[in-house]
Order: structure tokens, then C-alpha cells, then sequence
């Protein structure tokens, strides 16, 4: 079964949000990890790139599977992980730690509201 | 409707993730690709090939209708023998790649790809007027009544004498299973019913493929399993299959093989016996030996860090202008090498190994380098490749 941190917000395309103050840390979750599996290669946004909620800005493949990753929220990006794009398998190891992809400064944080909360994303996911 | 085989309410209890294939419903993995990957290059790993066809072929004329059908040398096999071989179209275009046994003088098994089971049949029927002897021979579809599983490692001649144990009783003689050499097929006995054990793969690996009445499957399946675990044995899906069919240059039909590609563009001239006699396909194919192909199936391994090469993608000349030279049929990251490799059709110009290649991944360019694999070198086949190894950093330079 897949872990789903109650802290955490969720897009419905399984990438994960954690906010602290008007930063937002992105990632993609436990659930989307097993179904990739051997995660291989990362590719991030620059930073100082604007991104828009929805806006595909980042790919994620596997051996099996390339997926584009997508802005849950609207903001600059301010940081992204120089480790998960040399060692991607941290993406399968530790999906909500050490392979987190990047943060965003959040610029129009009204849309937080809109994304899933642990208990519904659990509900998209099929997961008890 | 997707077909199902003999082992899906097996594969369902191991928690496999399923994928299709060829109309089929099969096991993409059942932990990861790479973890099963690994498995069959240090020790076994246990795959589901039952969604392959079986074609049989019996009667005295049942060796000369293959001869003139398929492009290897049928008269070659003696009885418990087998070969790669092809079957082309009038055009020298490849209907099907396929594996002939000779089970007995003039009993002939052909196993074929999922996905080409009604072409090939439908093919081979319309060539059985063609024959040297159309009466003197049956042709039946037995893909239905059979299953069929692949075990494949370095470690799997530990255990497989006592999966299916004792000596052959058809085919190949063989005082146990492990006896059997490579390409060679014998009839073995496991809980009072009969299969059909040959030791060949798809993987590069020492192995072998067992061919069973659907029925008897799945007791073939979980006794592999109880045996081979203790040596390292653990069930393999298809993305694993793929990853190691792809290190050893292995064509798959759809990507490097198709009806409007030959034998000869695509590096298997070796399993085309030009000097047998008349057979499908061999004018157009003599007249292309004769005046050399223009495009060749070509096995390239990317030589800085990238994404993954995938089937699709552009295959260019090194250099700005990007002059595109073909398309990647074949690519994956190497779970053993850990980098990109695949394979693609190139100008002949462009075919040498060491030639240098870029690939347009995504709109990005991956520089990459022509390499020798097992089975477009000119052993071919014929004898098994060693596999690549981590360190090793030319997958073929031994060939």
C-alpha cells in the first residue's frame, strides 16, 4: 500500500506539495514511484522560471515510462534538487524526502486550496 | 478482448503489474524491471510465454513444405534439434521470426510471436499448394492447447533437474534436462503427463523454454519456483524481457522486424541459407546480397548521461545541422550498463561500429556510438553470447 503523509497536499496528477510560508516543495508521491518503478532520469525547470498551476514543467522517466510532471500551484521557482537529477532512483527511495524535485515561491496561493488533502488523494488512489 | 494465459490467476496472486501485449494481458513486472533484469544476468528468473503460438507441422513432406517456406536450412536439424529462422513474404519482407524444432524425423513445432500468430497462419496456409509435396504433410494451430514458460540465469542448470526430473523420452537424448545442449529439444516427463523442454532464450543467458499442455502450466510454473528460489530464482515480466533481449541485440517483430524490412537489412543474413534451394522471398533477397542492402538494423549505446532512447526518436548525423539518418525501433536505459542503448535503421554508410550517432531525445540531442551486438555479428545466434557486465563498457566487443 502506498504512503500518503497527512501533511502533505496532493494533485490529482500524484505530484505532493509541502508549503512553509510562501514556499512550496514538489515532488511525486509513493503511489506514482511503484507505479514508474526505476526511476532513471529527472529533468527540472530552471530556475527563475514562472510556472503556471497545471503547466507541465518537468520529466520523470523510468525504464519502463516517460512522465511529464506537472505545477500543482502558480510561482517561481527558487530551488530545485542537484541530487535526485544525479542519483533519479532517490525518486523510488524516498519519494517524499531525498527526492523531492523543486520549490516553488508561491504566487498565488489561493489555489493550495484546490489541490487534494491526504484523505481524497488516498480516495483517488484507491488506497485504504 | 484481451487473451489471458494459463498463469494470469498466478501472476494476480504475486502482485504483478500487467501490461498489453500483442492483444494479450501479461505481467510487465512483478517487483521492478531492473530487479528482475538483474536477476536473470546473476542468477534465474522465471518468465510466462504461453501467449507465443505453436504451429505444428507432421508427414513426410513436412520437412520440404518448411524448407521452401522458411530462409534457414531446415536439413540441417537432426531430429531433437532447433533453429532461429525466418519466415519472409514474396518480397523478402519478414512475416514473422520464429523458432523451428525438429521433434522427430518428420514432426516439425514452430513457436511464433504472440502478435503474428493469424499472419504467419494465414501465410503459411496460402503456401501449402506451393509445397514440393502439398499432400504428404499437416499443418495445425496448436497455440490454444498450449502454455509456455522461460526460465533463464547463469544459475539455472542448478536446479532444473530436479524440477523436471529424469531422461528424455523424445527428441533430443538426454539422460536428464541439463544434458540437453543449446537449440536442442527433448520430451520430458513431469507428474505423469509430457512437455517439450528446449535450451534456448530470448535473454542472452544459459536457459531453457518449456512447452506444456495448458493444463500442466501452472504446475510447471510453482514448482520452478519452490526449487529455483533457494538458488535465486524469482518470476520476470515482460519489461525485463525487453531490457534483455534488448543488451543482446535480440530483434523483437514490430520494431526491428516488420513485412517491409528484410533478414538482410536487419543483420540476421545468417539465418538465410541462400544455397539450399528455392525458398520465400530469396530472389528479392539475393538480388539485395548481391548489390548490398541500403539501410541496416544497427545496435547504438549513448555515451553521456540521458534520457532513456525510445522507439520513434530521430536518429541523426553528429553535428549542428542534425541530418536525420533514421529512427530508434528499440531503446531502453541498460539495467546492466546503466546507460542508454537501443537499436535503430541507418544508410549503410552509418552502419560500422564505432560510427559516431546523435539521438534526438525530446528535442535533445544524445550523442551515441555504433556497437557490435551478439546477434548482428556474424556469429549470430548460432552460439551464446556472454552477457554484458557493468564494467564492461562495449556490450559486444568480444563478438
Amino acid at each position: 500500500m502506498s504512503n500518503v503523509p497527512a501533511d502533505l497536499k496532493y494533485a490529482k496528477s500524484h505530484e505532493w506539495v509541502r508549503v512553509t510560508g510562501d514556499i512550496a516543495t514538489v515532488g511525486v508521491s509513493d503511489h506514482a514511484q511503484q507505479e514508474l518503478t526505476d526511476v532513471v532520469f529527472v529533468e527540472l525547470p530552471a530556475v527563475g522560471r514562472a510556472l503556471k498551476a497545471g503547466e507541465a514543467c518537468a520529466v520523470v522517466e523510468s525504464v519502463k515510462t516517460a512522465s511529464d510532471l506537472y505545477a500543482p500551484v502558480s510561482g517561481e521557482v527558487v530551488a530545485v534538487n542537484p541530487d535526485v537529477v544525479a542519483d533519479p532512483a532517490r525518486v523510488n527511495r524516498d519519494p517524499y524526502g531525498g527526492g523531492w524535485f523543486f520549490q516553488i515561491r508561491l504566487t498565488r496561493p489561493e489555489e493550495l486550496t484546490s489541490l487534494l488533502d491526504a484523505a481524497a488523494y488516498r480516495a483517488q488512489i484507491g488506497s485504504a | 478482448m484481451l487473451q489471458r494465459t494459463p498463469l494470469f490467476a498466478a501472476h494476480q496472486r504475486s502482485q504483478a503489474r500487467f501490461v498489453t501485449f500483442g492483444g494479450w494481458e501479461l505481467p510487465v513486472h512483478f517487483t521492478s524491471i531492473v530487479e528482475e533484469h538483474l536477476a536473470v544476468r546473476r542468477a534465474a528468473g522465471l518468465f510466462d510465454i504461453s501467449h507465443m503460438g505453436e504451429f505444428l507441422v507432421t508427414g513426410p513432406g513436412a520437412g520440404d513444405f518448411l524448407n521452401h517456406a522458411l530462409t534457414n536450412d531446415v536439413a540441417r536439424l537432426a531430429p531433437g534439434q532447433g533453429q532461429y529462422t525466418l519466415l519472409c513474404n514474396a518480397r523478402g519482407g519478414v512475416v514473422d521470426d520464429l523458432y523451428l524444432y525438429r521433434l522427430k524425423p518428420d514432426d516439425y513445432l514452430l513457436i511464433v510471436n504472440a502478435a503474428r500468430i493469424p499472419a504467419d497462419w494465414e501465410w503459411l496456409q496460402a503456401q501449402v499448394d506451393h509445397a514440393p509435396t502439398p499432400g504428404a504433410f499437416k499443418l495445425r494451430n496448436a497455440s490454444a492447447e498450449h502454455g509456455a514458460v522461460a526460465v533463464q540465469g547463469p544459475r539455472v542448470a542448478e536446479f532444473m533437474d530436479r524440477v523436471i526430473p529424469g531422461g528424455s523420452i523424445g527428441g533430443a537424448l538426454a539422460p536428464r534436462v541439463t544434458a540437453l545442449q543449446k537449440n536442442q529439444i527433448g520430451g520430458f516427463v513431469f507428474r505423469g503427463g509430457s512437455l517439450w523442454v528446449a535450451r534456448t532464450g530470448y535473454t542472452g543467458e544459459d536457459g531453457f523454454e518449456v512447452f506444456a499442455p495448458a493444463d500442466m502450466i501452472e504446475a510447471v510454473w510453482e514448482r520452478m519456483l519452490e526449487v529455483g528460489a533457494a538458488h535465486g530464482l524469482q518470476p520476470a515480466g515482460l519489461g525485463a524481457r525487453d531490457t534483455l533481449r534488448t543488451e543482446m541485440g535480440y530483434p523483437l517483430y514490430g520494431h526491428e522486424l516488420s513485412e517491409d524490412l528484410t533478414p538482410l537489412e536487419a543483420g540476421l543474413g545468417a539465418f538465410v541459407s541462400f544455397d539450399k534451394g528455392e525458398f520465400l522471398g530469396r530472389q528479392p533477397l539475393v538480388t539485395q546480397k548481391t548489390f548490398g542492402v541500403a539501410r541496416r538494423c544497427v545496435a547504438f549505446r549513448v555515451t553521456e548521461r540521458s534520457a532513456p532512447p525510445r522507439p520513434g526518436y530521430p536518429i541523426c548525423r553528429p553535428g549542428p545541422e542534425r541530418d536525420r539518418l533514421g529512427m530508434v525501433v528499440s531503446g531502453t536505459q541498460s539495467p546492466s550498463l546503466g546507460v542508454g542503448i537501443g537499436m535503430g535503421y541507418v544508410g549503410v554508410d552509418f552502419a560500422k561500429p564505432g560510427q559516431a550517432l546523435t539521438i534526438l531525445i525530446r528535442g535533445q540531442a544524445a550523442p551515441a556510438v555504433v556497437v557490435r551486438s551478439p546477434s548482428t555479428s556474424r556469429a549470430g545466434r548460432e552460439r551464446r553470447p556472454r552477457p554484458p557486465r557493468q564494467n564492461r563498457v562495449d556490450q559486444g566487443s568480444e563478438s
